[in-house]
C-alpha cells in the first residue's frame, strides 16, 4: 500500500477519485443517490482531504456504479464505489494515531488473526498458571462464579485499560481525520443531530430509495437490515456489559446472573444481532459483484466480522454452558477474544463508524451553513 | 420460435412496448445490438422526460397545462409537427409519471443546475441508465425474451407485410419470426458515412454524443422496403461540445456552458458569431452548425479568471496560460492573430454592469460580428481555452407513423403489422429543434401505443 505521508500528495487512489469526481460534476445524474454526490457538488478541485471526506460519506450501496452511463467499458472507466472503497480504507492508515503502525491496516486479517490466537492462548495460559486444572476445568456456579478464575479486579484493570486505550487512539484518529479534511464550519448541536439521525438510520446506505445494490443492478435492502443487526447488537452487548458493571459497583450483585437478568438478556439479545448480522454481512460480502470490490478492504472487513461473530459465539455458549465443567476454558476463550477485538479496535474496520460519522457531521453542518 | 411481437432495438420505447404488448398477454422478443453494460440505445443518456400535469405532483415543482407544452413545442419546431400525433404525445404524457413508478423507474428533483425544469420535466434518479435497468428488469419479470449483442441484419417485408426478421449474433445468423413488427432502433447519427451524404467531409470530424449503435441499421432497411419517410434527411440536432470528447458516447458531461462568457474564435484566430446572441440554454443548438462550418469543424472558447466560476464546471480542464500569446500557443493558434482579435474586441467592449442572469447591457460597438450581451475584456489572467467540435445527438430523418404508431407506407397505406416508436418516428412530431425531455416523451407514448397496437394485431 503506497501512502502519502503528507496531506497534499495525492495518493494514486485519492487522484482517481478526483479524476472521477471531474466527471461526476459534470454530469450530476446521480445527485438524488446519496449524500456524496450533493457534497462533491460543492467543489470543483479535489484535494486529498476532500477526498477522503467524501470517501467516508459513501456508504458503499453501488447504486451509482449501476446508474452510471460512464461505468466500463466506457472509456471513461467510472466506478466510483470500488475507488472509494479504496480510499476510504488508505483514510484509516493515514489518519490513524499513532502515525507508525499505521502498517496494521495493510495486512489486517492476518495480525487481527495472530492477535487473537496469542490473547486466547495468553487466557487459558494464565488460567492454568494461576490455578490447577481442577479449577479450569472444575463446575462453578452461584455469585461470583467467574471471578474464582480471574479476580474481578483483574479483569476491570486489563480490559479497562485496554478500553481506554482504545477511546484515546480513536479520538487522536478521528481528530487527525476532521483536521486533515478541512474543518471550517461551526458544527453546531443541529448538524450532529441530523448526523446521528442519518447513521443510526443508515439513511444513505438505500441508493436514493430503491436499496442497496450489491450483486447486480437488482437492489434490496439486505446488507442495511445485516448491519442494524450487527450494530445494534453491538450496542446491545455494550449496554449489558455497563449494566452489568452498575449492579457490580452500585449494589455489589456479582455475575453470573441469572437468565431473567435485564444483564443476561440485553446480552442474548445483542449476541443473536451479533451472530446474524455479521453472517448476513459477510455472505453479502461474499456475493458482491466483483466490480465493486477493492481487494485491499476486503481482508479488513472479513476480519472484523469475524472478531464479532466469535466474541458473540463464545459469549453465548458460555451463557449456555456456564453450569459446566466447560465454563473454565469457554471463559478463557471468550475473555482473549474480547481482548483482541478490543485491543485491535483502533486499528480494524470499526474505526469506519466514526471516520464516516465524523463525515456524516460535517455534511450536515454543509447543509446547515448552506441554508 | 414464432413471436407475436418482435421489437428491434432496446431503449426506453423497444422496453415501452415491449412491456406493454408482454402485459397484453402477447409473446415478445426484444432485439438489442449492444452488448449489456451499453444497452438502451440513446436512452442511457437521458436525464428526465418532459411531461404534461395540471398540478404539482412528486418532484415536479408546478402545473405544466398539456395547451402550455403544445406552445413550446409549436414554440422549437416553428409548427413542423403532425398536429395529432403531437396532441397525442402530450395527451398520453400525463400517464407516463405513474407508467414509470409503477415499473420501478424512480425519479429525484431537478438537479444542479437545471432549476428551470423543475416545472416541466421528471428527472430519472440516477439517470437514463437506471431507467434503462429498472425496464430491462421489469420487461424480464414479465417475461419478455431480450436478446442482447444481436443485431437485426434483413427484414423479411412482403407488400407491406411483415414475416421475419434476420439477425446475427455471436457471429451466427438466424430468422426470427413474427406476427407484428415494431422497430425501435434509433436513428442513423452514429453512421459517420450516412451523415457525410448529407454534410460532406466535415462530418468525419464530428463527434457522437450518444451511443456507437444508432447507425441506421433498421431505419435503412425500412426505407428500402417502401416505408413513407418524414423529416429533413440532411439535418441533425447538433451542438458545439468540448473537442477532447471521445468520438462517441461522451454524453452531458462533454457538453461546454462558457460560450456566453467569452469569445469563440476558428482556427484562424478569428471570431465568426456573436456569442453573447442569448442565454446558452436557447443557443447552444447553433453553435454546433456554426462550428460544423469553421475550418476542420473546430472552434476556440477563450475566457479569463474572471468567468471560470460562472458556468457548470466541465470534465476536461481547459488550457491555461497567464497571456493571451502563451494560450494561442498552447491551443496552436497564430499568436499575434490571437492578440488582435482580443485586443479589438477588448477595446470595442462598452463598459456595463455585467449580470449574467439577464440580457445585460454589456456589448460591443464596432465589432464584426458584435457580441451584444455579457462582453466583458478578457484582462484578468490567467486566461483559459477550451476547443469546441459539433457533437451530434440524433437525426431527424425516420419514418412517418399513424397515431396507432402503425408505420405508413409509400402510397400512403398504414402497415397492417409494422409499428414503429422512440427517435425512429420523432421526426413525426419534433419535425425540427429539440426542447428537454420531448425525445423521451415520444418515445414512452409511441413505445406504448406500438405495444398495444402489435399486441391487438397479434390477437386478431
Amino acid at each position: 500500500m503506497s501512502l502519502a505521508l503528507d496531506d497534499t500528495t495525492p495518493t494514486p487512489n485519492q487522484a482517481e477519485a478526483a479524476r472521477l469526481f471531474t466527471i461526476c460534476n459534470a454530469c450530476r445524474y446521480c445527485e438524488g443517490l446519496c449524500a456524496v454526490f450533493p457534497a462533491m457538488e460543492r467543489h470543483r478541485v479535489f484535494e486529498p482531504g476532500t477526498v477522503d471526506h467524501l470517501a467516508n460519506l459513501c456508504h458503499n450501496c453501488g447504486a451509482c456504479y449501476y446508474d452510471c452511463q460512464y461505468a466500463p467499458p466506457h472509456p471513461f472507466q467510472v466506478n466510483v464505489p470500488a475507488n472509494l472503497t479504496a480510499v476510504r480504507h488508505e483514510s484509516y492508515a493515514r489518519h490513524v494515531w499513532p502515525g507508525p503502525v499505521r502498517g496494521l491496516f495493510a495486512r489486517n486479517g492476518l495480525w487481527i488473526t495472530l492477535l487473537a490466537a496469542f490473547s486466547v492462548a495468553g487466557f487459558i495460559g494464565g488460567f492454568v498458571a494461576w490455578h490447577d486444572p481442577t479449577v479450569l476445568f472444575g463446575v462453578h456456579v452461584g455469585e461470583g462464579a467467574f471471578y474464582r478464575l480471574m479476580p474481578h479486579n483483574g479483569m476491570v484493570a486489563l480490559f479497562g485499560g485496554v478500553f481506554l486505550f482504545a477511546l484515546l487512539a480513536m479520538g487522536l484518529s478521528v481528530r487527525a481525520f476532521w483536521l486533515a479534511t478541512g474543518a471550517q464550519e461551526r458544527i453546531g448541536a443541529g448538524a450532529f443531530w441530523q448526523a446521528m439521525q442519518d447513521a443510526l438510520r443508515l439513511r444513505y446506505l438505500d441508493g436514493g430509495g430503491a436499496g442497496c445494490m450489491n450483486e447486480s443492478d437488482t437492489p434490496d435492502d439486505r446488507r442495511r437490515l445485516y448491519h442494524h443487526l450487527t450494530f445494534y447488537g453491538f450496542l446491545l452487548c455494550f449496554a449489558s456489559t455497563s449494566l452489568g458493571t452498575v449492579y457490580h459497583y452500585g449494589f455489589g450483585w456479582q455475575a453470573p446472573y441469572a437468565w431473567s437478568s435485564p444483564v443476561v438478556i440485553l446480552g442474548t439479545l445483542g449476541g443473536i444481532g451479533l451472530l446474524t448480522g455479521p453472517v448476513g454481512l459477510a455472505i453479502a460480502k461474499l456475493r458482491r459483484d466483483p466490480a465493486l470490490r477493492s481487494d485491499a478492504a476486503a481482508d479488513m472487513d472479513m476480519a472484523f466480522l469475524v472478531m464479532l461473530f466469535l466474541t458473540s459465539l463464545t459469549g453465548l455458549l458460555l451463557l449456555v454452558l456456564r453450569a459446566t465443567p466447560a465454563m473454565g476454558p469457554l471463559l478463557a476463550i471468550h475473555l482473549g477474544v474480547v481482548f483482541a477485538l478490543f485491543v485491535a479496535l483502533p486499528y480494524s474496520k470499526f474505526v469506519h463508524g466514526l471516520y464516516r460519522f465524523a463525515a456524516l457531521v460535517r455534511h450536515a453542518a454543509e447543509n446547515r451553513a448552506a441554508g | 420460435m414464432h413471436y407475436d411481437v418482435v421489437i428491434a432495438g432496446g431503449g426506453n420505447a423497444a422496453l415501452c412496448a415491449a412491456i406493454e404488448a408482454q402485459q397484453q398477454g402477447a409473446r415478445v422478443v426484444v432485439l438489442e445490438a449492444a452488448p449489456p453494460p451499453m444497452r438502451g440505445g440513446n436512452s442511457r443518456h437521458v436525464r428526465n422526460v418532459r411531461i404534461a400535469h395540471d398540478a404539482a405532483m412528486g418532484t415536479l415543482t408546478g402545473p405544466y397545462p398539456a395547451a402550455e407544452f403544445l406552445e413550446d413545442l409549436m414554440r422549437v419546431t416553428d409548427g413542423i409537427t403532425d398536429p395529432v400525433l403531437a396532441d397525442l404525445t402530450i395527451t398520453r404524457s400525463a400517464e407516463l409519471w405513474d407508467f414509470f413508478e409503477s415499473h420501478g423507474v424512480r425519479f429525484q428533483p431537478s438537479l444542479g443546475g437545471t432549476l428551470s425544469l423543475g416545472r416541466t420535466n421528471a428527472f430519472f434518479l440516477g439517470g437514463g441508465k437506471a431507467l434503462v435497468n429498472a425496464l430491462y428488469r421489469k420487461a424480464a419479470q414479465l417475461g419478455v425474451d431480450i436478446y442482447t449483442e444481436t443485431e437485426v441484419t434483413g427484414l423479411d417485408i412482403d407488400n407491406g407485410f411483415f414475416c421475419g426478421a434476420h439477425v446475427r449474433r455471436n457471429g451466427s445468423s438466424g430468422l426470427v419470426r413474427g406476427r407484428t413488427f415494431i422497430a425501435a432502433a434509433g436513428g442513423f447519427e452514429a453512421n459517420l458515412d450516412w451523415l457525410t451524404e448529407a454534410w460532406g467531409d466535415a462530418a468525419r470530424n464530428f463527434l457522437i454524443r450518444g451511443t456507437p449503435y444508432n447507425r441506421g441499421a433498421v431505419l435503412w432497411l425500412l426505407l428500402n422496403k417502401g416505408v413513407q419517410t418524414v423529416g429533413d434527411p440532411k439535418q441533425c440536432h447538433a451542438v458545439a461540445i468540448d473537442g477532447r470528447a471521445p468520438k462517441f458516447d461522451g454524453g452531458i458531461v462533454t457538453r461546454l456552458d462558457c460560450v456566453p462568457f467569452g469569445i469563440v474564435v476558428n482556427e484562424a484566430g478569428d471570431r465568426f458569431y456573436d456569442e453573447g446572441e442569448d442565454f446558452w440554454p436557447k443557443r447552444y443548438a447553433i453553435w454546433g452548425r456554426l462550428v460544423a462550418a469553421q475550418p476542420n469543424q473546430i472552434g476556440h472558447v477563450l475566457i479569463d479568471a474572471k468567468s471560470l466560476d460562472l458556468f457548470m464546471p466541465s470534465v476536461f480542464p481547459p488550457e491555461c496560460a497567464d497571456s493571451i500569446e502563451e494560450l494561442a500557443v498552447k491551443i496552436g493558434l497564430p499568436p499575434d492573430k490571437l492578440r488582435a482579435t482580443v485586443d479589438a474586441f477588448n477595446a470595442a467592449c462598452a463598459p456595463g454592469d455585467f449580470d449574467h442572469t439577464v440580457h445585460d447591457g454589456c456589448r460591443t460597438h464596432g465589432l464584426t460580428p458584435e457580441k451584444t450581451h455579457w462582453a466583458r475584456p478578457l484582462d484578468t489572467p490567467p486566461y483559459y481555452g477550451y476547443t469546441l467540435r459539433p457533437g451530434i445527438t440524433f437525426t431527424y430523418l425516420g419514418v412517418k407513423v399513424t397515431p396507432e404508431a402503425r408505420m405508413v407506407m409509400a402510397d400512403g397505406t398504414p402497415a397492417a403489422n409494422m409499428f414503429a416508436a422512440g427517435e425512429i418516428m420523432a421526426g413525426n412530431v419534433l419535425g425540427k429543434g429539440y426542447i428537454a425531455g420531448i425525445g423521451m416523451t415520444i418515445g414512452s407514448v409511441f413505445g406504448r401505443q406500438a405495444g398495444e397496437g402489435a399486441a391487438h394485431v397479434a390477437r386478431t
